[in-house]
């Protein structure tokens, strides 16, 4: 059947089963929104279009689903590198596709035009320039492919004008992705696989560090019964958080810079570590100097770069994870490392038991409190999705994922801004989830104009400002590296209550304890979002904290008097 | 470690940029890079010179595959290979010195290809050592100026990897070639 290039578009898009697309109209990619107007597929529309990127980037990471942003040339175009860029590292699949001027024009500075695949290409997987309405199915059906396989990622389809308006005969089948290409089996041998075994089996001190592959691999049971068997402690990466649950007795708490003491420390103390589906972010691990180095080191990624790339493993096998565990299952014994677990939680001392609930309201309000309050009200089952900075790491900290993909954050790029918007997709991606924003005053103006769109759309999400009128992390590192000299961090902010009421939605403004879980209880019942501004404590700190570039083990702890009963915070 | 890398690639617009781009965003130089036809329509082949340590060159190999267009990738540092580059060499030469710079030119198997009343261009073949070795005597001569294709290099014996990467890809099918890659 004869159909237009714009036409071909949403026919690819319908018959890869997408319902919702997040996007921008513009001069070069009108005709793919004039003939939108025909197919069943809902379009928001952003007010910016990094917000269109980060709405496809939720919807991806909340369903597992491939997210679709569509924008204009130029200026449409050049706003979405910041999204591509956060989803390609934290391997999120989004298609971005990208309006672009006639053919004929490419390369002349024609109005609204830039080089965007050149600009993308190296924040993308793959990219692609479509200059005929017939090439439109081929590159949409490839793109979708790419997207999704392997180590997900964005892919970016930039479509000119004349391909867009021009006809030709679609035919679906005849789009099929070509065969792949041969590439090298880098999948484990029997011998890699009996010395992985002999490892583990023979390991008094190993620690499992969760990554967010057990999410895309979907191998949240089979890596619970392998801790389980084995009875080895698990500790998460940020973006594992979820993979494993918060509340089994294996679970240790998050790794990393503002990880928990213990697990920085029984990380160093180790005698094997099974890195399963992270890949060894300096903010994981410390110096490389120090890093674990009494341990044996494992390490299962589907990606092969990143075997050896940044932590020199003993045994690096290359494939899906819930496919190499289930080879690895059957060898593995049962272990007794209660020695070990002993010891671990001697480590945590009385500070894991402490209940933050529990202690004396001092007047303050912490976000720490903040955090952890909404997690009991929320019965610890709402989507989060938080930005970057210290709500983000108080957010891991404090608030206790069970459930896989229930933590959306951008950790790779540390995107401020990103909040809001993948909200806004991981609403759409799952109805039916309570989904709540944990954002920083700071990140929050980068796209509040997205409450614009949540007002537009009709979406049902709540917003928490962790609001201490600075940018709090970097506040953070100027007290502790830069001797309290706070450049630029003090803001300056709108009064938030007033700034959502005047786009529409209800507010609240919060400034004592007593008033934090009625608030939230208040937004949760209202069928509208809801925005609080929680007015935190100014100059508080995450702890504990490796500097960067420091050991694992050389954190900077709580100072003393503790303050601990004085914040609540329950980390050493 | 002086690697080289034969990589096989579509041959499609802005692939030797995706190629390059890889290299510069994973932060290795890249010392010599050729690229050309092979005998199968619609596949080039790239030789690729970095210097890298060993699982360096395997990171670089697994980066390689990640990308789409890409069709095989071989590090032939290790196994017997013949390696070559060309260079053409101006040099100045007078009517008194003509005869001695072509006299070297004869022990290094070269080749002059053009004579001026002041200069010679002379073309040789052969490894980057024996190319440096002209350019070294040649020098007192005074060496005007100097054009080098970098390295090309293949395997030694009757295994082809062209013939692999025909295998893999399938027949050459313009339908299936039809998008740009940027």
């Amino acid at each position: 059947m004869k159909r237009t290039g714009a036409q071909i578009i949403w026919e690819c898009l319908v018959r890869q089963g997408v319902t919702d697309v997040f996007g921008y109209p513009g001069g070069a990619i009108l005709p793919a929104y004039d003939a939108m107007l025909d197919y069943p597929i809902r379009h928001v529309l952003v007010r910016h279009e990094q917000g269109a990127t980060h709405m496809a980037d939720g919807y991806a990471r909340a369903s597992g689903r491939v997210g679709v942003a569509i924008a204009t040339s130029g200026p449409g175009a050049t706003n979405m590198v910041t999204g591509i860029a956060t989803a390609m590292m934290d391997s999120s699949p989004i298609v971005c596709i990208t309006g672009q001027v006639g053919s004929k024009l490419v390369g002349s500075d024609a109005f609204q035009e830039s080089d965007v695949t050149g600009v993308t290409l190296p924040i993308t997987k793959h990219n692609y320039l479509v200059t005929r309405a017939d090439d439109v199915a081929p590159a949409f059906r490839e793109a979708f492919e790419i997207a999704a396989s392997g180590r997900p990622g964005p892919v970016h389809i930039d479509i000119t004008k004349d391909a867009q308006q021009s006809s030709c005969e679609f035919d679906w089948d005849a789009a099929a992705p070509k065969k792949p290409e041969f590439r090298p089996d880098w999948s484990a041998s029997p011998e890699d696989y009996r010395r992985a075994l002999e490892l583990i089996n023979g390991a008094e001190r190993p620690i499992l560090l969760a990554g967010h592959g057990i999410m895309i691999s979907n191998a949240m049971d089979i890596i619970r019964a392998f801790a389980e068997k084995a009875n080895i402690p698990v500790s998460p990466t940020l973006l594992g958080i979820g993979s494993f649950p918060a509340s089994h007795p294996l679970n240790l708490g998050m790794m990393g810079m503002h990880g928990e003491a213990w697990v920085n420390q029984a990380i160093q103390e180790a005698d094997l570590l099974l890195a399963f589906g992270m890949r060894f972010d300096d903010r994981v691990t410390g110096t490389l100097k120090t890093y674990a180095l009494a341990a044996k080191k494992i390490h299962i990624d589907i990606d092969a770069a990143e075997i050896n790339k940044n932590v020199r493993v003993d045994v690096g096998i290359v494939g899906d994870l819930r496919d190499t565990l289930e080879h690895l299952m059957p060898g593995v014994k049962q272990g007794d490392r209660s020695k070990w677990i002993a010891h671990v939680n001697e480590l945590k001392g009385d500070v894991a038991v402490r209940d933050i609930q529990n202690l004396p309201d001092d007047g303050h309000l912490y976000a720490a409190h903040v955090i952890n309050d909404l997690w009991r009200a929320t019965k610890g089952d709402a989507i989060i999705v938080t930005d970057v900075g210290q709500h983000q790491m108080w957010e891991a900290q404090y608030y206790h994922h069970d459930k896989p993909r229930s933590l959306i954050t951008s950790g790779g790029l540390g995107t401020m801004g990103f909040a809001l918007p993948a909200a806004v997709g991981a609403k759409l991606a799952c109805p039916d989830k309570e989904v709540w924003v944990v954002v920083g005053d700071g990140g929050f103006q980068m796209t509040m104009c997205e409450l614009a769109t949540i007002v537009q759309e009709q979406i049902d999400i709540n917003v928490a400002i962790i609001n201490n009128g600075y940018l709090g992390m970097v506040r953070q590192w100027q007290e502790f590296f830069y001797e309290r000299r706070y450049a630029a961090t003090p803001l300056i902010n709108p009064d938030f209550q007033k700034l959502a009421e005047a786009f529409g939605l209800p507010a609240q403004t919060v400034t004592r304890r007593a008033d934090v879980v009625p608030a939230v209880e208040a937004a949760r019942n209202n069928r509208k979002t809801v925005v609080i501004d929680f007015k935190v404590e100014q100059e508080d700190t995450v702890y504990p904290m490796v500097p960067a570039g420091a050991a694992l083990d050389a954190m900077i702890r709580r100072p003393s008097p503790s303050p601990i009963v004085e914040t609540g915070a329950d980390v050493l | 470690m002086i690697t080289t890398f034969a990589v096989y690639v579509e041959d499609k617009p802005g692939v030797l940029t995706r190629v390059s781009s890889l290299f510069r965003r994973r932060a290795f130089n890249i010392e010599s890079l050729t690229v050309g036809h092979t005998d199968k329509p619609g596949v080039s082949r790239m030789t690729i010179v970095v210097d890298t340590d060993e699982l360096g060159a395997r990171r670089i190999e697994a980066h390689t595959y990640k990308l789409v267009n890409v069709l095989r990738v071989e590090n032939i540092t290790a196994g017997p290979g013949v390696f070559r580059d060309l260079a053409m060499i101006k040099v100045a030469a007078s009517a008194e010195s003509r005869t001695h710079i072509m006299q070297l030119v004869d022990v290094f198997r070269a080749r002059v290809v053009d004579v001026a009343p002041d200069s010679l261009i002379i073309e040789i073949t052969g490894t980057e050592d024996k190319i440096d070795g002209l350019l070294e005597v040649l020098r007192p001569y005074g060496v005007l100026e100097m054009a080098r294709t970098g390295r090309v290099a293949m395997a030694r014996g009757a295994r082809s990897t062209t013939a692999q990467v025909e295998a893999a890809s399938g027949p050459a099918d313009e339908d299936h070639n039809v998008f740009h890659s940027v």
